[in-house]
C-alpha cells in the first residue's frame, strides 16, 4: 500500500516543486514592484507582501521619458506588424493558392529567412542605418522588425489561407466575381482569426527586441527593453521601481501571449509527431 | 518563432496533396494567360524586395565589412580601407576567438543538455498528472515563456542579488552560510550558472508544453501494450515514446541549438559578458568588439564566423524538417 501512496503522492510533490521553480521570479517581479522600500530591503525577505503600495509604479511612470518611450515602442512595433501584414498578405496568398514556378524556392527562402540571426547582424545593419543618416529614428526600427516577423507572418497566413476551403472561393468564381473579389469578399473574412494570431506573435518579437535598438538608438527614439535595461543604472539599486517597471513593460507581452499559447502549443505538434 | 514552421500543414496526414487542376488551363481564355502567369510573381514581389534589402544586403554588408578595416577613424572619416584577409587570420590565430569559440558552444551544449533533459522530464510529467495539476504547472510554464527576456534578466538580476537577493539568503538559510550576500556576478562559472538558470527557466516551457501536447496524439493502446510486455517507464519511453517523437525530438534539439548558440541579450543584458569578458559568447564577442571597441572590421569577421557555424547548425535542422514537410 505504501508503495502506490508514494508513486501517487510524487507527480504532484514534484508539480508543485516545478510549479514554484517556474512562477516564483514572476511572483517575485510583481509583488517586489508592490512592495514598501522596507520590506524589500529587510534581511528577512517578505514573501507575502500585506502592505501593497504603488510608490513604485508611480516612480516607474513618472521617470523621465517613460511616455515617450511607451509611444516609441508601440510606434515602431505596430508600424512593423502592419507593414509585415501588408507584404506578406500577398505572398502568403500566392504561395497558398497558386501554382508557378519558383514556389518551392520562394517557400525555402521564407523558412530561412526565418532563422536569420539577427543577433550577429547588428554591426552591418549599424553601418546600413548610419550611412543613411537614419540612426536614433524610429523608421529604421520599424522597417528591420518588420524584416524579423514577416517570414512568419507570411507562413502562419499560408496556413490559415489553405485552411479556407478552395470550393467556397470558386464557388464566388462561378458566381462572377474576379479573382481579386473571391479573396476581398471570401477568404480575407474567413482569415480575421488568423490576420489576429498572426499580428499578435509580431508584437511579441518586436515589442520584446534588443540588440538592434541598443546600437541604432543610443540617443533617442528609444524603446522599452533599452531602458528597462539601463533602468538599473539609472535608478541605482532601486529594485522596487526596477520591478515596477519590469512588469509594467510584461504585462502587455503576458496577456498577448495568454490568448495565444494554445495556438502556439497545438501548431507545433500537429506538424511534429504526424511520423 | 521558428518552430511553428513545422505546425502549419492543413492538408490530412497520410499521402501527397490531391492532385489540382491546372487553373489557367481550365479557368482563363488563352489570351490572358501570360498575363495570369505573372500575378503570383507580383504577389511575392514586396516580400522579395523587402527580404533582399533589409535580409541579404545586411548579410552581404557584414561579408564585405570583415573585409576592410573599419574602426572609429575610418568610420568618421568615410573612407574604406581594405584589409584582405587580415581580420579573419588575426582573429584565427588568436587564443582569445579559440577560447570564446570552445565557450560558446559547451555553454550550448550544457544549455541544450539541461533544456532537452528537464523539458522532457516536464512534459512527461503534464502527460502523467491530474487534470487540476496539470493546469496549474502548465500555468506556471506559461508565465515562464510569456516572460520578455528583457524583463527576465533584470528579475534574475534581482532574485541573485549580493545584498537583498532572496537566492542568496535562501542558500544561507539552507545552511551554506558562506553563500549570505555571495557575489554571483564577479566570477565567471557563477555567471554562467545565472545565465543557464535563466535560459533553462525560459525555454523548458516550449520543450515540455509542446512534448505534452504531442504525447495527447500518442495512442494510449501503445504504452498499454508496452506494459504488457513488461517494458517499466524507462523502457516505455525509450522503445515507445521516443520513436514515435523523433521528428519533435530532433526538431525540438536542433531549434534550441541555434537559438541558445545565438543568444545575445541574455549574456549582454545580464552582465555584459563580464567578469572582464570571460562570460562572452560569439554574438557577445562579437558586439563588443566590434561596436565597443569600434573595431567594426573585426566584429564583422567574428559574426561572418558565428554565422558560418549556424548555417551548418541550420543545414541539420533544415534537412531534418525537409523530411517532414511534404507540404512544400
Amino acid at each position: 500500500m505504501r508503495l502506490s501512496f508514494a508513486r501517487r503522492v510524487w507527480p504532484n510533490a514534484a508539480a508543485v516543486l516545478l510549479f514554484l521553480f517556474f512562477i516564483f521570479p514572476v511572483y517575485w517581479m510583481v509583488t517586489t514592484a508592490f512592495k514598501p522600500d522596507l520590506d524589500i530591503i529587510s534581511t528577512t525577505p517578505v514573501f507575502l507582501p500585506l502592505h501593497a503600495t504603488a510608490a513604485h509604479l508611480v516612480k516607474a511612470v513618472h521617470a523621465s521619458g517613460f511616455w515617450g518611450l511607451v509611444g516609441d515602442s508601440f510606434v515602431a512595433t505596430v508600424g512593423a506588424v502592419l507593414l509585415s501584414l501588408a507584404i506578406a498578405l500577398p505572398a502568403a496568398f500566392a504561395a497558398a493558392r497558386m501554382r508557378f514556378r519558383g514556389r518551392k524556392a520562394f517557400i525555402l527562402i521564407i523558412m530561412i529567412a526565418q532563422m536569420a540571426p539577427w543577433e550577429v547582424m547588428t554591426i552591418a545593419v549599424y553601418l546600413i542605418v548610419r550611412d543613411s543618416d537614419m540612426l536614433n529614428s524610429l523608421l529604421p526600427l520599424a522597417l528591420f522588425y518588420m524584416m524579423m516577423v514577416l517570414p512568419l507572418t507570411i507562413w502562419t497566413l499560408r496556413g490559415f489561407i489553405a485552411a479556407v476551403p478552395r470550393e467556397l472561393e470558386e464557388a464566388a468564381l462561378v458566381d462572377g466575381c474576379t479573382r481579386g473579389e473571391a479573396f476581398r469578399k471570401i477568404v480575407a473574412p474567413l482569415l480575421a482569426p488568423g490576420l489576429m494570431a498572426t499580428s499578435l506573435f509580431g508584437f511579441i518579437t518586436a515589442w520584446n527586441e534588443f540588440p538592434l535598438v541598443l546600437i541604432l538608438n543610443k540617443e533617442s527614439a528609444q524603446t522599452l527593453p533599452l531602458w528597462l535595461t539601463q533602468f538599473q543604472t539609472n535608478f541605482g539599486d532601486d529594485w522596487g521601481a526596477t520591478m515596477a517597471a519590469s512588469t509594467l513593460f510584461t504585462l502587455p507581452v503576458v496577456i498577448v501571449f495568454l490568448i495565444l499559447q494554445r495556438k502556439a502549443v497545438g501548431g507545433l505538434t500537429a506538424g511534429a509527431v504526424k511520423g | 518563432m521558428a518552430a511553428q514552421f513545422t505546425g502549419t500543414r492543413t492538408r490530412p496526414p497520410g499521402g501527397p496533396a490531391a492532385p489540382q487542376p491546372p487553373e489557367s488551363a481550365t479557368r482563363r481564355p488563352r489570351g490572358g494567360s501570360s498575363l495570369a502567369r505573372g500575378v503570383p510573381y507580383l504577389l511575392i514581389l514586396p516580400a522579395l524586395v523587402a527580404t533582399a534589402a533589409l535580409l541579404a544586403y545586411p548579410l552581404l554588408r557584414n561579408l564585405v565589412i570583415s573585409f576592410q578595416v573599419l574602426d572609429a577613424f575610418q568610420l568618421i572619416q568615410h573612407t574604406t580601407q581594405w584589409a584582405g584577409f587580415s581580420n579573419y587570420t588575426s582573429e584565427l590565430s588568436s587564443s582569445v576567438f579559440w577560447d570564446t569559440t570552445v565557450r560558446s558552444l559547451a555553454f550550448t551544449a550544457v544549455n541544450v543538455a539541461l533544456i532537452m533533459a528537464l523539458g522532457t522530464a516536464v512534459g512527461l510529467l503534464l502527460n502523467r498528472l491530474g487534470k487540476r495539476m496539470r493546469l496549474l504547472l502548465s500555468l506556471g510554464l506559461v508565465l515562464a515563456w510569456a516572460m520578455p527576456v528583457v524583463a527576465g534578466t533584470t528579475v534574475y538580476q534581482w532574485l541573485f542579488d549580493s545584498q537583498y537577493g532572496v537566492v542568496d539568503w535562501l542558500l544561507s538559510e539552507l545552511g551554506m552560510h558562506s553563500m549570505a550576500h555571495y557575489d554571483w556576478f564577479a566570477q565567471q562559472m557563477p555567471t554562467f550558472t545565472v545565465i543557464t538558470l535563466m535560459i533553462v527557466w525560459q525555454s523548458v516551457p516550449f520543450v515540455a508544453l509542446n512534448l505534452y501536447a504531442g504525447l495527447t496524439t500518442v495512442s494510449a493502446e501503445l504504452f498499454e501494450a508496452a506494459r504488457m510486455d513488461g517494458a517499466g517507464p524507462w523502457r516505455a519511453f525509450f522503445s515507445v515514446t521516443l520513436p514515435i517523437l523523433k521528428p519533435f525530438f530532433l526538431s525540438t534539439t536542433f531549434l534550441e541549438i541555434i537559438w541558445v548558440f545565438k543568444a545575445f541579450t541574455q549574456v549582454y543584458a545580464l552582465n555584459g559578458g563580464g567578469p572582464q569578458g570571460s562570460t562572452e559568447t560569439l554574438p557577445v564577442y562579437a558586439f563588443i568588439e566590434g561596436v565597443g571597441n569600434q573595431h567594426y572590421g573585426t566584429g564583422a569577421a567574428i559574426s561572418t564566423l558565428t554565422i558560418v557555424i549556424l548555417l551548418v547548425l541550420m543545414a541539420y535542422y533544415f534537412r531534418i524538417i525537409l523530411k517532414q514537410e511534404d507540404e512544400l
